[in-house]
């Protein structure tokens, strides 16, 4: 059999494989958070909170009104989203004149109170929730049995992924919003509602953490602290990306999940910390981030 | 723009710092005030299995002793020590200098259990541990004023681990945390593979905490062809391990998983469906006698429902032996002198509603049957929380490590 490094190569597509899949994760968590940064120049701490209760709104959907998986994944980022909106209207644009150091302590502090609620109301243990029936099951790629969700979970990613990169970057709606970032007086003056685009920028970012989290519910333990272990990571991904670049943070998503799968075969006590490694070496030789504009 | 990556970065760095609030207890009272402080995670991946509901185990034991009765007085306070060391440590010294705390209860985490271990000696205070694990602590770093009450890694290797070589499954491989506990745990189980003639193929070493996704680390135990997968972990991360081996169709393809230290919480997170099956070693099931029924349906109602765990069992139970034997040596001596306290306790012979008569040994261990229990189909669960049937009781003689081959200075051969 073929080897790598003493690895047998097939061994290794496998593992490459799983790679991606946690890149989806991190590609979908940081576009939200590079759309949020990019737009509005705030960077949402909140963001790991507002992935948790992306799965906690699809397990009460399910438990208490019998809603499936799939309209969990339309609904729980509405839902969300909406609290999103709320958030930024009662609070968040009262800081907008402050400081950005301001608005990174209000969400930071939101995601401590949103996890300790969730904590008290349900413990953190986490619950089950179920694959969808018609995502169980796995194929046989030859190298690896891939779970069928696995695959839906990359699939659903890059076509959100490439949705929103598509919309910012290449239609009327994405220019008015990078145009409001850049001169918001000016775009007022044609008309355009600036705070209310705002106003739903961060409601749409959000609802992309919940959508991730509902995407992560069947697979991982839904409890109050599955985002505060991810977010920390998805940071250091906007980061080597270059913080507010769209592509950037898509790109770097899913290659670092790739790299972090690597460590896991070659030196799995080394997997938990290869991103920062990497974010350390970025930020000496390209401090704007691998996509970003100095 | 204003904000430049540096702020960032620091700014993230600082909210990543462990957040210490200082514990606002009231200054140390009268000689004839005991208190006890329990010391657990309230905030992380052991907040159900130990966490309020070893706070809730501690006072119930309070209002069973009834101190008011017996001449002073109990007070408990509790902290959260992130399963970080360093903060349980800051923790422990705080309460023992400044607020009057005469024992630690509980310590999930043999990380932190064994920092505050060497404190409470220093301090000549007492530790109960009951949710921390490393058998280290009736062995090389044991101490006269430590109490070691439910669980370590050789009981519950000696249960699963020993079961499941019987049953056939002689080769292993192990994902194991990546710290004091689950080496531990890991070492203590790799000595009964080996010792009863099976091999172990591989073992991967996992980042704690913070790894949520292990289906790299089980695809790995999966191609070792490993007949058996030790779980070498706790909480969160085996909740974790048993739903993602089951979605890559693990055991389907005849690979055993042993989960080396499970609570009842853990199966209740995951669910029957993808629970049932397992094996597991269990020092306390709130279903299993008269008084664990009624210790359970006091103690749920007050814990969101939460049943108790073999930890809230062993908090309970530990903090009931303390204080008869503060009561026997009087509450005054009891204050000055930790090492007297724990020695009356070894004197004296345990008796609760929760484990029955019992006894401790030189080395602090305390000894009681183990049970090795499976986890039931949903169809033979008949209620909320039915879970475990009964495999076997291991015998006391079996479910711990002998006194001699611990290497406790204590113990004098």
């Amino acid at each position: 059999m073929d080897t790598i490094f003493g690895v047998p190569a097939v061994a290794l597509y496998g593992q490459l494989m799983l790679g991606l899949i946690n890149g989806a994760f991190y590609a979908l968590l940081s576009l939200g958070l590079a759309v949020i940064f990019g737009m509005m120049n705030v960077i949402n701490f909140t963001h790991g909170a507002q992935f948790m209760m992306g799965a906690f709104v699809a397990w009460m959907l399910l438990e208490w009104l019998g809603l499936s998986y799939w309209w969990a994944l339309l609904l729980a980022p509405l839902i969300v989203g909406a609290t999103g909106v709320v958030i930024e209207r009662l609070m968040i644009s009262r800081l907008y004149r402050l400081d950005h150091l301001y608005g990174l302590l209000l969400t930071f502090g939101l995601a401590l109170i949103i996890e300790g609620v969730f904590r008290n109301l349900f413990g953190s243990s986490g619950i089950p929730y179920r694959i969808p029936d018609q995502l169980q099951g796995a194929m046989d790629l030859g190298f690896m049995f891939l779970p069928n969700y696995r695959g839906w979970v990359i699939v659903a990613s890059v076509v959100v992924c490439f949705g929103t990169w598509f919309v910012i970057e290449r239609t009327k709606l994405g220019a008015y919003l990078r145009a409001a970032t850049e001169r918001p007086l000016l775009v007022q003056a044609f008309g355009v509602n600036v705070p209310r685009m705002i106003t739903l920028t961060y409601g749409f970012g959000v609802a992309l953490a919940a959508f991730a989290g509902v995407l992560a519910a069947p697979i991982y333990s839904v409890n109050p602290n599955m985002g505060s272990q991810l977010i920390i990571v998805v940071f250091a991904v906007v980061v080597i990306g270059g913080m507010g670049s769209i592509a950037g943070s898509i790109v770097t998503g899913f290659g670092l999940g790739l790299v972090e799968g690597l460590t896991k075969v070659f030196y799995p006590e080394g997997s938990a910390t290869v991103i920062f490694v990497i974010m350390a070496i970025v930020l000496l030789l390209r401090p704007a981030g691998l996509f970003g504009r100095a | 723009m204003t904000l430049n990556r540096r702020t960032l970065l620091g700014t993230a760095a600082a909210g990543a710092l462990p957040l210490v609030t200082p514990m606002r207890a009231p200054r140390a009272q009268a000689g004839n005030t005991i208190r006890i402080g329990v010391l657990t995670d309230l905030s992380s991946l052991y907040t159900d299995l130990a966490g309020q509901g070893s706070v809730l185990a501690a006072r119930m034991a309070v209002e069973d002793f009834n101190p008011g009765a017996k001449g002073f007085n109990v007070d408990i306070v509790s902290a959260d020590h992130q399963n970080k060391a360093d903060v349980g440590s800051t923790t422990a010294r705080t309460w023992y200098d400044r607020d009057g705390v005469d024992a630690i209860v509980d310590v999930p985490n043999s990380g932190v259990a064994l920092a505050v271990n060497q404190i409470t000696r220093e301090k000549n205070k007492v530790m109960l541990v009951s949710a921390g694990a490393t058998t280290a602590l009736t062995g090389a770093s044991c101490t006269p004023n430590t109490i070691h009450w439910t669980y370590d890694t050789f009981s519950q290797a000696a249960g699963t681990g020993r079961a499941m070589v019987a049953a056939g499954g002689d080769s292993w491989f192990f994902i194991t945390a990546d710290y004091a506990f689950g080496h531990a745990l890991e070492a203590d189980t790799e000595k009964f593979v080996t010792a009863s003639g099976g091999r172990v193929l591989g073992k991967v070493r996992t980042p704690f905490p913070g790894t949520t996704d292990f289906s790299s680390f089980l695809l790995q135990a999966q191609s070792s062809r490993a007949k058996v997968i030790g779980l070498a972990n706790a909480g969160g991360d085996f909740i974790n391990c048993v739903k993602q081996a089951g979605e890559f169709g693990i055991t389907r393809r005849g690979q055993k998983l042993a989960g080396l230290l499970v609570f009842i919480t853990d199966v209740h997170g995951l669910g029957l469906q993808t629970a049932q099956g397992l094996t597991l070693t269990d020092a306390f099931y709130w279903d299993r006698n008269d008084g664990s029924r009624a210790f359970s349906e006091k103690f749920h109602p007050r814990n969101r429902g939460i049943r108790p765990t073999m930890a809230h069992a062993g908090v309970y139970a530990s903090t009931l032996h303390y204080l008869k034997a503060v009561e026997a040596v009087g509450a005054e001596k009891a204050k000055a002198d930790g090492a007297a306290v724990v020695a009356k306790m070894k004197e004296l012979r345990t008796a609760d509603p929760l484990f029955g008569e019992g006894e401790i040994r030189p080395d602090g261990r305390k000894l009681h049957p183990m049970f090795l229990y499976e986890v039931k189909a949903p169809n033979e669960s008949r209620g909320p929380w039915d879970y475990y049937k009964l495999i076997r009781e291991i015998p006391i003689a079996d479910a711990w490590r002998p006194l001699a081959e611990g290497g406790c200075s204590l113990v004098r051969t």
